[in-house]
C-alpha cells in the first residue's frame, strides 16, 4: 500500500483502493467480532480476565461497537463505492490515489480513535463516543475524501442517467457529512443538558438511518441485477425507497428517548414517523425479491446471491421490530432491555453485514480477477455467520423479554440477572461462532488473492466453476 | 457535468432534508433551550463542573480540574455555626460550568436572579469561587457566588471542612463515564413503570448544564439516578466495587479493584494477587471468610466514584 501513496495517479492499477478497503474491512471485522466475543464472555462469566483496566468490559464495549461500525461496515461501504460507482458510470474512479490515501488515513484514524476509546477517553455520548478531535478527523480525512471521490466519479461518468445504487451513494455520502458535523455539535460547542442528550440520539439514529441502511440497500441494488443478470424489478419503487428514506428515516430520532422528558409533541411525531420507516423497508425488500424472479436457484447455488438475499430477508423482521417497538404501546415494555441489543445486531450483523459481505466477496474477486479460493470455506463462513448470529439474536430477544417482564412486574433486579444468565452464555457462543467465521473468511480471501483461479478478461467470477 | 437532469431532484433533496432538520432539530432545540433549570439541575452542574467527558482540562479523564461539593455547617469566615448547607467549591483555575459562563442557559428567572442577586458574573476562574444554590420566595432557584456575596474563599472553605464532608462528585462522574458504568447502569428511571423501584423520573429542567448526560440505553443492571436514596452505605459501596460477588453472589458486574491504585488508606501496598487467591479459596469453600477489602486512599479514583454514587439521591 505504501508504495502507491506516493505514486502517480495513473500508475496506480484500477481497483487498488477498493482492494485495500476490502481487506481492511475484513481485518476490522475480525477484530471487532473478536472483541464482541470477549465482551460477551465477560457478561456470561464476570470474573473472566480481571484486574486490568484495559481488559475491563467498560473499556472494550465501545471499541467493539466502533470497530464494527467504522471499521467493518463503513470500510466495506467504501470498498463497494470505489468499485461499484465507476462500474455503473462506465468510467474509472475519479482519483485512485485519493482512494488509497483515504484508506490509509482511515486505518490510521480509526486505530487512533479506538486506542483513545480503549483508554477510556470518551465524550460519554453513545455512538458518538469519539472525542471531538477524532470526530473532526473522521469528517475531514475519512468522510469528505470518500464523498469527493464518489461525487466526482458520478459527475465524470460516461453514462447519461444515474443508476439507483449511485443516487444512494451520492446522497448517503452527503448525509453522512451533515450528520457527523451536526450530531457532534454538543462536543464542538459544548451544548449541554437535554439538548446534548437529544443530539446524541439524533446522531445515533441518523448515522444508522442515513448512512448504514441506505448504503447497504444500494449495494443490493447492484449485486442482485449484476449477478443474476435480471434487470432491477422497478426503478419507480427504487425512487420511492430513496425519497422515503430521506423524508421518513431522518425524522424519528426522538423515539430513542421515549422515556426521557423530551417535548411530548416531538415524541409523538417521532413515533409516527418511525412507523413510516416501513415504507422504504417494504419498497426495498419487495424490489429486490421481485428482481430475483426466475433466478431463485441462485439463492442456493451462488454465494454472493445467498448473502444478499439472506440480508434482504433479515430486513423483514428488522423493520417489523423497528417500526413498532418504538411506539409508546410497545416501547415501555422493551426499552433498555436486551431486546434492543438483539435488534441492533439484527440491523448491523444481520441485515447490513450480509449485504456488505456479498459486496466484498464479489468486489474482491472481480477486481483481483481471481475466483474465490474455496467454496467450502465460503459455505462455512456463511453458515457459521448465520447460525452464530441467529443464536445471538434469539437468545438476546428472549433475555430482553425477561427483562421487560421483570421491569413492569417490579421483580427484584438480581432475579432478572439470574434468569438471563443462560442467555448470556448462548450469546457468547453465538458471538464466538461469528468471530470464527470471519477468521475463516479472512483466510479464504487471502488465499483467493494468492492462489485463486485467474478470471479471464471479459468474464465475471461467478461464471467460473469453483475448484475447491 | 451531467447533473442538469437531476436539478429538480437535488432541490427536492435539500428541501426534504432541510425541513426534516428544522422540525427535528431547530424546533426541539428552541423548546428545550428555554427550559428553566430546577434545583436538581443546578446541583448536578455545580457539583460535576463544566464537563465530565473528554475536555482540555482533563484530557486523560482522571478527574482533574473538578470542583468539590462540601457540606458546610459553620461560616468559614467568622466560624459562627450556620444551618448545614452544600457549597460547591471551585479552587483557583477550575473551569466553571455552563450556568456560570452563560447564565441564560438557566432559563429566564434563574438567569436574572443568578446575575443580579447571585453575582455570578463576578466569579473569576483565576482566583476560583464558591457557589451556593438559593431560591427566592416564588421558589425560583438560582446560583449565588458566595465568594462575592459572603467573602467565602475556596481555600478557606476546604480548609475548614472535614474530609468526610468533601465529596469529589465531578471527578467521580468522570470515572463513571471513563470506566463505562453507563454501559449497564442507566441514569434515567423511565416514565412508565419503574419509578416505583428506581425513583422519580427526571423532569424537563433537570439537566440544564449537564454534559454528558450519560443516560445509558442498555440496562443490564439497576438504574442509579437515585441509588443513594436506596443505599447510602459507604462500606457496602466499597465492598461492592472491589468485588461485587462479596455482597451480591449473583452479580455479573466486573470487579473495579484496579481503581484502588497501588496503596490503601494506610499507605501500605495492596497485594491484589494474594487477595484474589484468597478469594478464590473462599469461593471454593476452602476458607471460612472472604479476605478483608482494603480501605481506599483519599486520593484514589474509587473514592471519587463512591462520592459520586453517594451524591445520587
Amino acid at each position: 500500500m505504501l508504495k502507491y501513496l506516493f505514486a502517480k495517479n495513473e500508475d496506480i492499477p484500477t481497483g487498488t483502493a477498493a482492494v485495500f478497503f476490502g481487506f481492511s474491512s475484513i481485518v476490522w471485522f475480525v477484530i471487532g467480532t473478536g472483541l464482541g466475543s470477549f465482551n460477551a464472555a465477560k457478561l456470561a462469566f464476570p470474573d473472566f480476565v480481571m484486574g486490568n483496566e484495559f481488559l475491563a468490559f467498560g473499556h472494550l464495549r465501545q471499541v467493539h461497537v466502533h470497530a464494527v461500525i467504522f471499521g467493518w461496515i463503513s470500510m466495506a461501504f467504501a470498498m463497494a463505492m470505489m468499485y461499484i460507482t465507476p462500474a455503473l458510470g462506465n468510467t474509472k474512479l475519479w482519483s485512485e490515489k485519493l482512494g488509497v490515501w483515504n484508506c490509509f488515513l482511515w486505518n490510521v484514524g480509526l486505530s487512533l480513535g479506538l486506542t483513545v476509546l480503549w483508554a477510556g477517553i470518551t465524550s460519554g455520548r453513545e455512538y458518538s463516543d469519539f472525542p471531538w478531535f477524532i470526530d473532526l478527523y473522521i469528517a475531514l480525512f475519512i468522510a469528505i475524501p470518500l464523498s469527493l471521490n464518489v461525487w466526482m466519479t458520478v459527475i465524470t461518468r460516461r453514462t447519461q442517467g444515474i443508476y439507483t445504487t449511485n443516487w444512494f451513494f451520492v446522497g448517503a455520502c452527503f448525509m453522512l457529512i451533515i450528520v457527523f458535523l451536526i450530531g457532534n455539535l454538543p462536543e464542538f460547542f459544548h451544548l449541554t443538558g437535554l439538548t446534548e442528550a437529544y443530539l446524541t440520539w439524533w446522531f445515533a439514529h441518523n448515522v444508522l438511518g442515513l448512512w448504514i441502511t441506505p448504503v447497504a440497500a444500494a449495494i443490493a441494488y447492484y449485486t442482485i441485477p449484476k449477478v443474476t443478470g435480471n434487470p432491477l424489478y422497478s426503478h419507480r419503487i427504487g425512487h420511492l425507497h430513496f425519497w422515503s428514506v430521506v423524508v421518513f428515516y431522518s425524522t424519528p430520532a426522538a423515539h430513542h428517548l421515549m422515556s426521557a422528558p423530551l417535548p411530548e409533541w416531538l415524541k409523538s411525531f417521532a413515533s409516527v414517523e418511525g412507523v413510516l420507516i416501513l415504507v422504504p423497508a417494504v419498497a426495498f425488500v419487495s424490489n429486490i425479491l421481485l428482481t430475483m424472479q426466475g433466478k431463485w436457484n441462485m439463492f442456493v447455488e451462488n454465494l454472493e446471491i445467498r448473502f444478499t438475499i439472506t440480508g434482504c430477508l433479515l430486513a423483514i423482521p428488522l423493520n417489523m421490530q423497528g417500526g413498532f417497538q418504538q411506539t409508546r404501546a410497545i416501547n415501555w415494555y422493551v426499552h433498555g432491555t436486551g431486546w434492543i441489543v438483539a435488534h441492533a445486531h439484527l440491523a448491523l450483523l444481520g441485515f447490513s453485514t450480509f449485504l456488505e459481505g456479498a459486496a466484498v466477496y464479489l468486489g474482491l474477486q472481480t477486481l483481483m480477477k481471481r475466483k474465490l479460493y474455496s467454496l467450502t470455506l465460503g459455505n462455512v463462513h456463511f453458515w457459521l455467520l448465520l447460525i452464530g448470529f441467529a443464536i445471538y439474536w434469539i437468545s438476546m430477544t428472549i433475555a430482553g423479554l425477561i427483562q421487560g417482564a421483570g421491569k413492569i412486574y417490579e421483580v427484584p433486579y438480581i432475579d432478572v440477572v439470574i434468569a438471563e444468565h443462560p442467555y448470556m452464555i448462548a450469546r457468547w457462543i453465538g458471538g464466538t461462532m461469528v468471530f470464527i467465521s470471519n477468521v475463516v473468511w479472512l483466510y479464504n480471501m487471502w488465499m483467493t488473492a494468492r492462489e485463486g483461479t485467474v478470471v479471464p478478461a471479459g468474464r465475471m467470477p461467478h461464471e467460473l466453476a469453483y475448484e475447491r | 457535468m451531467n447533473f442538469r437532469e437531476y436539478k429538480v431532484g437535488a432541490r427536492l433533496f435539500s428541501f426534504a432534508l432541510g425541513s426534516s432538520m428544522v422540525i427535528t432539530l431547530l424546533f426541539p432545540a428552541m423548546e428545550m433551550g428555554a427550559a428553566v433549570a430546577t434545583d436538581i439541575a443546578l446541583d448536578k452542574q455545580l457539583s460535576a463542573g463544566r464537563e465530565t467527558g473528554f475536555n482540555y482540562d482533563d484530557p486523560l479523564m482522571l478527574g482533574w480540574g473538578k470542583p468539590s461539593k462540601v457540606l458546610v455547617s459553620a461560616d468559614p469566615v467568622s466560624g459562627q455555626p450556620i444551618p448545614a448547607t452544600y457549597a460547591y467549591v471551585y479552587p483557583a483555575g477550575t473551569p466553571f460550568p455552563s450556568g456560570i459562563l452563560h447564565p441564560r442557559t438557566l432559563g429566564s428567572a434563574g438567569a436574572g436572579l443568578s446575575e443580579k442577586v447571585g453575582r455570578v458574573g463576578e466569579a473569576q476562574k483565576k482566583s476560583g469561587a464558591v457557589f451556593l444554590i438559593k431560591s427566592d420566595e416564588q421558589k425560583h432557584f438560582y446560583i449565588e457566588n458566595a465568594t462575592a456575596t459572603l467573602g467565602w474563599a475556596p481555600d478557606a472553605v476546604l480548609k475548614a471542612a472535614l474530609d468526610e464532608n468533601v465529596a469529589h462528585v465531578g471527578a467521580g462522574k468522570t470515572q463513571f463515564v471513563r470506566e463505562g458504568c453507563w454501559w449497564c447502569h442507566t441514569l434515567l428511571p423511565e416514565q412508565t413503570q419503574d419509578w416505583q423501584v428506581f425513583g422519580a423520573p427526571p423532569m424537563l429542567g433537570d439537566f440544564n448544564g449537564e454534559s454528558p448526560t450519560a443516560f445509558g440505553s442498555d440496562r443490564k443492571a439497576p438504574d442509579l439516578l437515585h441509588v443513594a436514596s436506596r443505599n447510602s452505605s459507604k462500606e457496602w459501596m466499597m465492598l461492592h466495587f472491589f468485588n461485587p460477588r462479596l455482597v451480591q453472589p449473583h452479580s455479573i458486574m466486573p470487579r473495579y479493584d484496579y481503581l484502588w491504585g497501588e496503596k490503601d488508606a494506610t499507605g501500605a501496598k495492596i497485594d491484589f494477587n494474594k487477595w484474589r487467591a484468597e478469594y478464590t479459596e473462599y469461593s471454593e469453600g476452602k476458607r471460612a471468610d472472604a479476605p478483608e477489602v482494603p480501605s481506599f486512599a483519599k486520593d484514589s479514583r474509587i473514592r471519587d466514584l463512591v462520592d459520586f454514587m453517594l451524591s445520587l439521591k
